[in-house]
């Protein structure tokens, strides 16, 4: 992991007064602009740890460092101010409308009217809502995918460098949600956001997540690693059972196809159903099984680069290296 | 003798006029000062409650145990001190009132939802940020319908004042008892302050509807 860190956990620790102990002295590095996904059963301290994050829920121990910085060296409303937040009731102010939600943050650091006004609309463009029609609304006027987009929206905003998002997709339906995840990712991409991101759902966490902190009932980090690393080696036997016994399966969603171990094309392909060659082998799986050869011809850019067939998954899937 | 003693007497109203009038802006100004008082005291308590949530019970309490004070007793107790005077009305009903606007102002505020003072706080608001821009405003609604209930109820107890002579119509109801029951009086001071109730009660039906214009309309 030779990526800056943007967020760095050094054996980061919550005990309340009673004794109960929410977290366990955890660790683990979140790199500039990537993704990390804390999943585990409700009673884990995913959520705990995402908000001592931001200071809303104080650490016992241990050191929080974003870009560097110790967080409890900073005021905590400024620091706030400086890192996105997004839950899953979303928590947009029913008595702003859509703009003025989205403007929340630029309004407390000083942003000017004219500056906010653009930036409002450019965010609310950025996840799908047109501004002349969505920017003047009040938030029960929109349905609930809709007001989650306004959240995401509100929290990213001022730019901040890290945001922090807790079930950020979890209250709107499957079709939605997967839209959704998709237009985030697209987003997070584009702005390079460091986020950390808690889901209980594996689904997600593989979908979204650059880095995977799969957390146990008690407050336990039992493994953080890539994806497609937690995928295949898991730490444990509860992150094996945590992440399903179709983890192999779930893994081909990860998996590129490897173009230099591809069979020439065949004389006779003309035929045979096609794959772009940055198809996951997910993908790659539904076509060849959907083929009477059980073959498949790689497009790289519309030509044909070589064959794919059935082995060909088997055998990425046993030596292929987690797609990063 | 129901003919030489009318309950109804439009004549009463015209040769009373002035008289009528002095014990409405007395009523008035007793009802809005009582009310006004009670709101002094009350936001202070509920936002000591707000911040000390162990207190609520106290507050709560002490101000619901102020109310069971029997009003004849209350001004009796408090003519000694402030004597004959509008001020030992004013305070004993703005002692009735303060139970009635803490718990409108501490449901408000309870009434909030939790994701929004949680997104609030993570956005970076700080504690006066939320509880002026997020919290008061959401909280509004709830603290306008205490306030009609607490004034209505208020517009009644004035009545009381009379004891000490500064009781509105409450005066003239009185006055009229001990005028060998002066029917027109009684009645036509009882309906003056039945419809000044009614006028305030409209008065802030209409300041809670337009306290919340995001709840309306697409």
């Amino acid at each position: 992991m030779t990526e800056p860190a943007a967020i760095s956990l050094r054996d980061v620790a919550k005990t309340y007064p009673d004794g109960t102990v929410a977290v366990h002295a955890l660790s683990f590095d979140v790199p500039k602009g990537r993704i990390a996904a804390l999943v585990g059963p409700s009673g884990c301290g995913k959520t705990t740890t995402m908000r001592m994050i931001n200071r809303l829920i104080e650490p016992t121990s241990g050191q929080i460092r974003i870009n560097g910085e110790d967080i409890m060296a900073a005021d905590p409303v400024q620091l706030r101010r400086s890192v996105g937040y997004v839950i899953q009731q979303v928590g947009l102010f029913p008595h702003r409308t859509i703009g003025e939600n989205v403007a929340t943050v630029c309004a407390l650091t000083g942003w000017t009217p004219q500056r906010t006004a653009a930036r409002v609309d450019e965010m609310l463009d950025l996840v799908g809502l047109d501004p002349s029609v969505y920017r003047d609304r009040f938030p029960h006027q929109l349905s609930g995918g809709q007001r989650q987009r306004v959240g995401v929206a509100r929290a990213l905003a001022a730019d901040p460098p890290v945001v922090l998002m807790d079930e950020p997709f979890g209250a709107v339906d499957p079709v939605a949600r997967d839209r959704l995840q998709e237009q985030f990712l697209a987003l997070q991409r584009q702005l390079g956001t460091t986020v950390v991101l808690v889901t209980h759902d594996i689904e997600e966490a593989v979908r979204l997540g650059d880095r995977l902190a799969v957390m146990r009932e008690g407050g336990f980090l039992e493994q953080y690693a890539e994806p497609g690393t937690v995928l295949r080696d898991p730490a444990s036997p509860f992150v094996a059972d945590f992440v399903g016994a179709d983890r192999t399966i779930k893994r081909l969603a990860l998996t590129p196809i490897d173009l230099a171990a591809l069979a020439p094309v065949d004389p006779d392909a003309a035929g045979l159903p096609t794959i772009p060659a940055d198809a996951r082998m997910r993908e790659a799986l539904i076509v060849l099984l959907e083929s009477p050869t059980g073959r498949a011809v790689v497009l790289a850019e519309g030509a044909p680069v070589g064959t794919l067939t059935l082995a060909d998954v088997h055998r990425g899937m046993l030596s292929e290296e987690p797609a990063a | 003798m129901s003919s030489a003693n009318p309950w109804l007497s439009w004549d009463y109203v015209q040769q009373h006029w002035p008289e009528l009038l002095a014990a409405g802006r007395e009523h008035l100004g007793i009802t809005v000062a009582a009310v006004g008082l009670a709101c002094a005291a009350a936001v202070p308590l509920a936002l000591l409650a707000r911040r000390v949530p162990r207190l609520t019970g106290a507050i709560v309490g002490m101000s619901g145990v102020l109310y069971t004070i029997p009003s004849l007793a209350l001004i009796s107790a408090l003519w000694p001190v402030f004597g004959l005077t509008p001020l030992t009305v004013v305070i004993a009903l703005a002692i009735y009132a303060l139970l009635v606007i803490v718990r409108a102002i501490l449901v408000g505020l309870a009434g909030v939802p939790d994701e929004t003072v949680d997104s609030a706080l993570g956005m970076g608001l700080s504690d006066q940020q939320l509880l002026w821009q997020v919290q008061a405003p959401l909280a509004l609604p709830s603290v306008l319908a205490g306030l009609r209930i607490a004034t209505v109820s208020t517009v009644g107890m004035v009545t009381v004042g009379a004891l000490v002579g500064y009781g509105g119509y409450g005066t003239m109801i009185l006055a009229g008892l001990n005028e060998n029951f002066y029917h027109a009086k009684i009645a036509t001071a009882t309906i003056c302050a039945i419809v000044l109730a009614i006028a305030l009660d409209a008065l802030l039906l209409l300041a809670e509807r337009r306290a919340t214009p995001w709840t309306r309309g697409r």
